[in-house]
């Protein structure tokens, strides 16, 4: 059960998300002093002295910025990234002109960029952000002012206002609940908005203010609240109203926590204690953690290594400067003498290494941070976009709800499942009980006939039409009266938190908080003991046709520890009685010994219903006298009014009166498995993905799970199950399933090898060649030496078959930090885990534990609010979004309504987010060196003085035009098989999980070749121009001719580079890559034109077409050429030779392509890719 | 049926070839029967060409003359040091007749017209004709913007104020007699340079633009008489300041100076003995550069250039050797065949 009545203080700090460290802290222009408030005193109707303590007031303001602040803040925001101030500096530096190695315009168009992509990001966020925020402040509310009741906005409600609610208005702010127009104080709210609840919940205001009732009287209420600073805890308030020299307790239960929604009461007024951002609300909201990918830090590493590589090139450069400089700039001074400054070579030097760093900034690439991001939201929209991943029974898509994470979802090796919800439906059905030592519900129907539905209505007007039942000896039962069968579906009928909603006469809804609780009410209901309503003092049933009224003395909460609740009521008789249900382990150990044979048939059938894989409660009652009750009631309201350890002393208080109880029987509730889960969970551990269940059911059911949804299967060598209640004897069971484990395995190689041995021998005697024969044996020897230190150091070598089963309290000393090593490499050998009877906390624990030991990316998936923890401490969290409310959804970082969906999620979208984010890297540090590592070259040729090889608007281009969208296209559509192959052979998954396409390796690989790149680039055209002429004898080897030759060369060769990257050529993959090659060309024309020139003579120095040797083409100005020398035909045979240098670079890397393709794929998986687009054919 | 679908659940995504990733797309597959033929073919074109460019650029006829006077025996010896005027003549023989056209070139080595510095060190405005940058050059020139009286210099910065100064005279011995090989130095500049990028201001005389300017300090005349015989040689677009200006890419380096194609000489120089005499001026020994003439003839492929041809053969061949590994690769993983 997964009820969130009252989380343990353990693990409320996981749960719910630490509150936001900015605290939107300002109120009505004052600005907000910053001190720690210890405590909060709150004065009804007196704002005077509620200002002293200036207080926050409604308004909240969740908007970062205005439109003057705008620019400023979000400036301060972006250049708190690294990456970003790196450029800034860079621009300082390019200001300085003696180091001035490019104009500032190289840097600030793609910073500019940069920095407006985000920024227009970041003001449409905001805008919407003011938006609500506009709506939600003016909101209206009434709020009682100098006795007269007036509208304000919600913004203007203050911290000691009385507001008064009507029914279906949202609450303002964290209010205390004075009085309602129900009787006894009471009235209802719905938390969805807060917690994701949707069912109904009861405040009650203390008895007191209850009786204040209408505005006059509350206009003169003086009383003052004292209680604890604003926090996020959503269950928990602790406080004292002061009231006419009285103190009254205040809990939870008095609060209206802004958010929830009033229903089923007319009105209610209530106490402002918390306003705007101090509300519990606005204290959880924010996300706590920001997620990073793998690949995030290796790329961030990286950037740090090219960063460091930088350095090293411009210390290299400032050396060669020295030198030069010293041997011979210092000789050459008659044509260029040094610049002021510059009085010797040292200080040259120095300035040198500036520039270089300026002109060699482009390795670390600007855009790569935009670009992946551009791509991570590609490939979310795809998610959201799936249609496979549409559920049209609850009409949800599928939600990537970050963006930060697709290409993990390409890696993940554990996948951490909640069963109730995830696996299962959470639709549950009232199966089988067993009442007093006899079951009910099993048909055994011997023929397989259809066993027939009963039929309630005769017998019970009331009953749900909805409910299914088969078996006729439990309503014979009923109808006989027998008093056990009574006795248990009263229990049923009372025992719960379910609040129910009686639309017209008969026409019962129940709202529970759990669908196990709804099963087991709607069971009671249709047997004759049908819920009607409740207040908080009474429960009122009808039982077998007659109304009954109960008063109901206490709730004994359910809780995650405890697992059990309790109600104690009087009947109209004046019999007090508690009625318990829970887990059967808590609830057995709490029963009168009297009778143990009925416990233990009872315990039989606990365990059938368990093996069967059906949720089980045991119920028992306990016969109170009055003076019992008075005693402990005593205690229960000391307990209750105590305000430090309340919980605890309550929960000692409950236990007290918990014992001695007599057992009623137990009940079995049916929670279907969801649609495809076994052959997804098959499908997923083929793509060695290792499944672990974490459930907070009992051990039977969880096994009968996993054998249903074929985690667990007969084929397993051994399932090993440990549930040691101490130390010692989970080491010890720990231990010995290891051994045995090695021990199989060993068996199984051991074998291998006699088998081995026994071919060997076989051939041997069949050439007859008996020195072969002992050759032989003398290397199997060195093989059995080298065999067993390996068989019996890692856990690795294991084979075979295991699964693992461990129960909560084992776990609990399993995960002690002596002991966790042990565990992890226990399980990890072991291919299906299931823990059970775990807690919430125990999870995220096992999920850190994973994280820790294992250097494996972690996918946790769940849908109630007790896999909060697990979903928020794994790699990535995936939420159901099902039955249980949306806390799951909320904390995860994908949802989607189905448990088979993971399948398309991971083996689809994950695969293709990580090959694209992959290639796309690769793609991307590559095509920075082959750019910039040609400056490096030039360097030394150029006398070091940090001259560019290319025109500055090249540069200041390159990055964001002329390569920029190719390689977005790939990193967006690419696919290297089609989806269905990918869920057709999920070994396909697996270089993933190696972490194969993108690591330091493969990075040194594009580096080497992007430098390989560069070095054809400069030094063929070196070797090429540096003594050709054209046709008409002028040569070749200017400036101008070099720049513009090398940078077409360079655009062409990683524009093929990147057709050959491309495995998926859709029409914006043509449309780009051309487009740029394309708009290369058309910009460089331009640029070149004799307009631009007249224009600003001094920035476009590069005028006239020397390109045209290149390709052949026939310009203008060389048509012109003729006129002023003789030139019979130009020379567009040049063109051949320059071919040459953009053919050498293509045909490495297809050759490197070709390779990657076929032959990494092929030692991985038999079927590579390639093998696979080509069966497709 | 399924626009009824739809209607029912509105959350469905569209269902278009886009949100579904089903883009139609071409799938390119290197595979070994594309690739391995690929690179045979490959190779053999870039085999035939380099071959065809090997050959064509060994028919190219070279005279390659280094004057730079380092040798004491080298009759330019006397003008290494020398800053007055000097001049020294060469001598050298065409043994065969070396095909017209003929370019003459001048070529410099360890010169560092790609220096940043070097490079930078003008003022295009002021080139361009624009008079406002008389008066106040660039900075970019310093240290040649103003001379020692505060004079704005024109053309200003070192690139100009380092043009290169040597004239050459090409004789050909006839019969014991020296004959005069006409040189023709028009249109040796780019079009563009000559037509837009350079441009004397539109005042006549020429001279009168340059009030109140001085002359680069290493220039022996001011740059209005550079040519005084021919209008359009002159100042700014005078066509070896203009080839100068050009800057070179590599620190070795030759510029055109002369082509020769008048009338006796058009069809090549006639085999025989040739006498090169240099107005020495240009200082090249304080920094090691060498200076040199070079006489070239151009075939289809422009000049002569070996790696070229080299470069095709050696990437053919590489080509071919792949495609051999490729193809006993593919034969040892015998690949798509077996599972």
């Amino acid at each position: 059960m997964t009820v969130l009545t009252d989380i343990p203080e353990k693990w409320l700090p996981v749960v719910l998300p630490i509150k936001k460290k900015k605290k939107a802290g300002f109120g009505g222009g004052k600005s907000k002093k910053k001190r720690t408030e210890e405590e909060r005193r709150v004065k009804a109707n007196d704002r005077e002295h509620n200002e002293k303590f200036q207080y926050a007031n409604n308004c909240i303001v969740t908007s970062k910025y205005n439109i003057l602040t705008f620019l400023p803040v979000n400036l301060f925001e972006q250049f708190q990234e690294v990456a970003n101030t790196y450029f800034l500096f860079l621009l300082i530096l390019q200001l300085i002109p003696q180091i001035s190695s490019l104009s500032w315009f190289t840097t600030i168009v793609p910073l500019a960029l940069v920095l407006s992509i985000t920024a227009v990001k970041d003001a449409t966020d905001d805008y919407f952000r003011h938006k609500s925020d506009n709506q939600v402040n003016n909101r209206q509310s009434q709020v009682l002012i100098r006795g007269s009741l007036q509208n304000e906005k919600w913004m203007n409600v203050k911290v000691g206002d009385i507001i008064k609610l009507e029914n279906n208005q949202f609450v303002a702010a964290d209010l205390l609940l004075l009085s309602s127009t129900e009787p006894h104080g009471l009235c209802y709210i719905e938390t969805a908005e807060l917690d994701g609840e949707t069912n109904m919940k009861v405040r009650q205001s203390v008895s007191v203010t209850a009786e204040l009732g209408d505005p006059n009287n509350l206009a003169s209420f003086d009383g003052e609240v004292v209680c604890e600073p604003p926090n996020n805890k959503l269950d928990r308030f602790c406080g004292t109203l002061y009231w006419r020299e009285k103190k009254y307790p205040l809990t939870n239960q008095n609060m209206l926590l802004r958010g929830c929604v009033l229903r089923n009461t007319e009105a209610c007024y209530g106490l402002v204690i918390f306003a705007g951002p101090d509300t519990k609300l606005m204290q959880n909201s924010g996300r706590t953690k920001f997620k990073r990918t793998s690949i995030d830090r290796l790329m961030n590493t990286l950037v740090l290594w090219i960063f460091g590589f930088l350095v090293c090139m411009g210390v290299i450069l400032a050396v060669g400067n020295a030198v030069w400089e010293r041997e011979v700039g210092s000789l050459f001074q008659s044509y260029l003498p040094w610049d002021p400054p510059v009085d010797n070579f040292m200080f040259s030097a120095f300035l040198s290494f500036w520039s270089y760093i300026i002109i060699l900034n482009t390795v670390v690439p600007i855009s790569l941070y935009v670009s992946v991001e551009v791509i991570r939201l590609g490939h979310s929209y795809f998610i959201n976009w799936d249609r496979q991943m549409f559920c049209s029974r609850c009409n949800t898509a599928a939600e990537s709800r970050t963006t930060t994470l697709n290409e993990e979802l390409g890696q993940v090796e554990y996948i951490f499942s909640d069963k109730t919800g995830t696996l299962t439906q959470n639709i549950m059905t009232f199966n089988k009980c067993s009442i007093n030592g006899q079951t009910y519900g099993e048909v055994t129907d011997p023929l397989g006939k259809q066993p027939k539905r009963l039929d309630f209505t005769p017998f019970n007007p009331l009953a749900n039409p909805d409910f299914c039942f088969y078996d006729e000896k439990l309503l014979e039962s009923v109808k006989v009266g027998d008093l056990h069968t009574h006795e248990f579906f009263r229990l049923l009928s009372l025992c719960h938190t379910v609040m129910s909603e009686e639309k017209s006469e008969g026409e019962l809804v129940y709202k529970a908080q759990s669908p196990d609780e709804g099963a087991l009410v709607t069971a009671a209901r249709n047997f004759g003991f049908v819920f009607r309503s409740r207040t908080p003092g009474t429960i009122t049933t009808t039982e077998m046709g007659r109304t009954v009224t109960y008063s109901l003395l206490a709730i004994l909460d359910f809780n995650n520890i405890r697992k059990r609740m309790s109600v104690i009521v009087r009947n109209p008789e004046g019999r007090i009685c508690l009625y318990c249900k829970g887990a059967d382990t808590v609830l057995l150990e709490r029963l009168h010994p009297c009778n143990q044979e009925l416990m233990s048939i009872t315990s039989d059938h606990l365990n059938e219903y368990g093996a069967d894989g059906l949720r089980t409660l045991a119920l028992a009652y306990r016969e109170l006298s009055e003076d019992e009750w008075e005693a402990w009631s005593e205690s229960h309201r000391c307990a209750d009014k105590a305000t430090d350890c309340r919980e605890d002393r309550l929960a000692a208080a409950y236990d007290k009166i918990e014992q001695d109880m007599k057992l009623l029987g137990a009940t079995a509730i049916e929670d279907k498995l969801q649609e495809g889960v076994p052959e997804t969970i098959a499908l997923l551990s083929l793509a060695n993905i290792k499944i672990w269940v974490l459930t907070g059911d009992k051990q039977e059911t969880a096994v009968n799970i996993g054998y249903s949804c074929k985690m667990l299967t007969d084929d397993m060598t051994e399932v090993f199950i440990i549930g040691g209640h101490t130390v010692q004897s989970v080491r010890q069971e720990l231990r010995s399933a290891r051994e045995r484990m090695m021990e199989l395995s060993r068996g199984k190689t051991e074998g291998m090898e006699a088998w081995a041995e026994a071919c060997f021998m076989g051939n041997g005697m069949k050439d007859g060649q008996e020195g072969d024969c002992t050759t032989g044996r003398g290397s199997k020897q060195l093989h059995c030496s080298s065999l067993p230190p390996s068989a019996s150091g890692d856990m690795d070598s294991i084979s075979g078959e295991f699964a693992l089963i461990i129960s909560g309290h084992s776990l609990a000393h399993a995960l002690e930090a002596d002991m966790e090593a042990e565990f992890v490499s226990t399980a990890c050998a072991c291919k299906a885990v299931i823990c059970c009877r775990v807690t919430p906390l125990q999870k995220a624990q096992v999920v850190e534990l994973i994280k820790k030991h294992k250097k494996a990316v972690t996918l946790a998936i769940g849908d109630g609010a007790n896999d909060v923890s697990m979903i928020k401490s794994a790699h990535i969290g995936v939420g159901i979004s099902g039955q249980e409310g949306i806390q799951a959804v909320l904390a995860s970082d994908y949802s989607f309504a189905q448990f088979r969906f993971l399948q398309r999620l991971l083996l689809v979208h994950g695969r293709w987010s990580y090959l694209r984010m992959c290639r796309f890297l690769c793609y991307f540090f590559y095509k920075n060196f082959a750019f910039t590592m040609v400056h490096f070259w030039f360097g030394f040729f150029c006398g070091f003085s940090a001259q560019t090889v290319y025109d500055q608007f090249f540069i200041t281009l390159y990055n964001i035009v002329y390569t920029s969208l190719p390689v977005l296209a790939m990193g967006v559509f690419d696919q290297d098989v089609p989806d269905h192959r990918s869920l057709e052979y999920p070994k396909l998954y697996e270089p993933g999980q190696l972490n194969l396409l993108f690591n330091k390796k493969e990075f040194f690989i594009c580096i080497t070749q992007g430098i390989y790149t560069s070095v054809v680039l400069f030094f063929v055209p070196y070797a090429v121009l540096s003594d050709a002429t054209q046709s008409n004898g002028v040569p070749l080897a200017d400036y101008q001719t070099f720049a513009v030759t090398t940078a077409t060369a360079l655009v062409i060769v990683v524009s093929v580079q990147i057709a050959l990257d491309t495995g998926f050529w859709t029409v914006f993959n043509h449309m780009f890559v051309w487009g740029s090659v394309g708009s290369y060309f058309t910009i460089m024309f331009a640029l070149h034109s004799q307009t631009l020139f007249r224009i600003f003579p001094n920035q476009f120095r590069f005028i006239g077409w020397s390109l045209a040797l290149a390709f052949g083409l026939h310009t203008k100005p060389c048509k012109n050429v003729q006129r002023s020398y003789i030139l019979s035909r130009h020379n567009h045979k040049l063109s051949v030779s320059f071919i040459s240098f953009y053919v050498i670079n293509p045909i490495q890397s297809s050759l490197l392509v070709y390779l990657k393709e076929n032959y990494v794929w092929f030692s991985l998986t038999k079927n590579c890719p390639v093998k696979l687009r080509l069966e497709d054919r | 049926m399924v626009k009824e679908e739809q209607e029912e659940s509105s959350n469905r995504p569209d269902n278009t070839a886009f949100t579904q990733q089903r883009l139609p797309a071409w799938q390119p597959i290197l595979s070994a029967s594309i690739v391995i033929p690929m690179f045979v073919l490959i190779g053999a074109a870039f085999i035939g060409v380099g071959v065809a460019l090997f050959i064509t650029s060994r028919d190219i006829q070279l005279q390659e003359l280094d004057y730079t006077g380092d040798d004491s025996e080298h009759p330019c010896f006397k003008c290494r040091t020398n800053t007055e005027k000097c001049t020294c003549s060469m001598t050298f023989s065409i043994p065969t007749l070396f095909k017209g056209p003929v370019f003459f070139y001048y070529g410099l080595t360890n010169y560092f017209q790609n220096q940043r510095k070097y490079g930078a060190s003008k003022d295009d405005n002021q080139l361009y004709g624009d008079l406002n940058y008389f008066t106040s050059p660039s900075t970019d020139c310093d240290p040649y913007t103003r001379d020692s009286k505060n004079m704005p210099i024109v053309p200003c910065g070192a690139l100009a104020n380092s043009m290169f100064n040597d004239t050459f005279t090409l004789s050909h011995t006839v019969n014991g007699v020296q004959k005069i090989v006409p040189l023709d130095g028009k249109g040796i500049a780019w079009w563009t340079d000559y037509n837009i990028k350079y441009r004397n201001p539109s005042i006549t005389p020429l001279i009168n633009a340059f009030n109140g300017t001085k002359k680069p300090t290493n220039w022996p005349k001011p740059i209005y008489e550079l040519d005084t015989t021919d209008v359009y040689n002159n100042g700014f677009i005078n066509q070896d300041f203009l080839v100068w200006m050009r800057r070179a890419a590599l620190p070795d380096f030759r510029k055109l100076y002369r082509r020769i194609t008048h009338d006796d000489y058009a069809a090549g120089l006639p085999a025989g003995n040739y006498t090169l005499t240099i107005a020495y001026n240009y200082p090249v020994h304080s920094f090691n550069g060498k200076k040199k003439v070079v006489l070239s003839n151009v075939s289809w492929m422009g000049g002569k250039n070996d790696f070229l041809g080299i470069a095709y053969i050696v990437v053919g061949s590489m080509c071919v050797v792949m495609s051999i590994v490729m193809l006993i690769v593919y034969a040892r993983f015998k690949f798509g065949e077996d599972d």
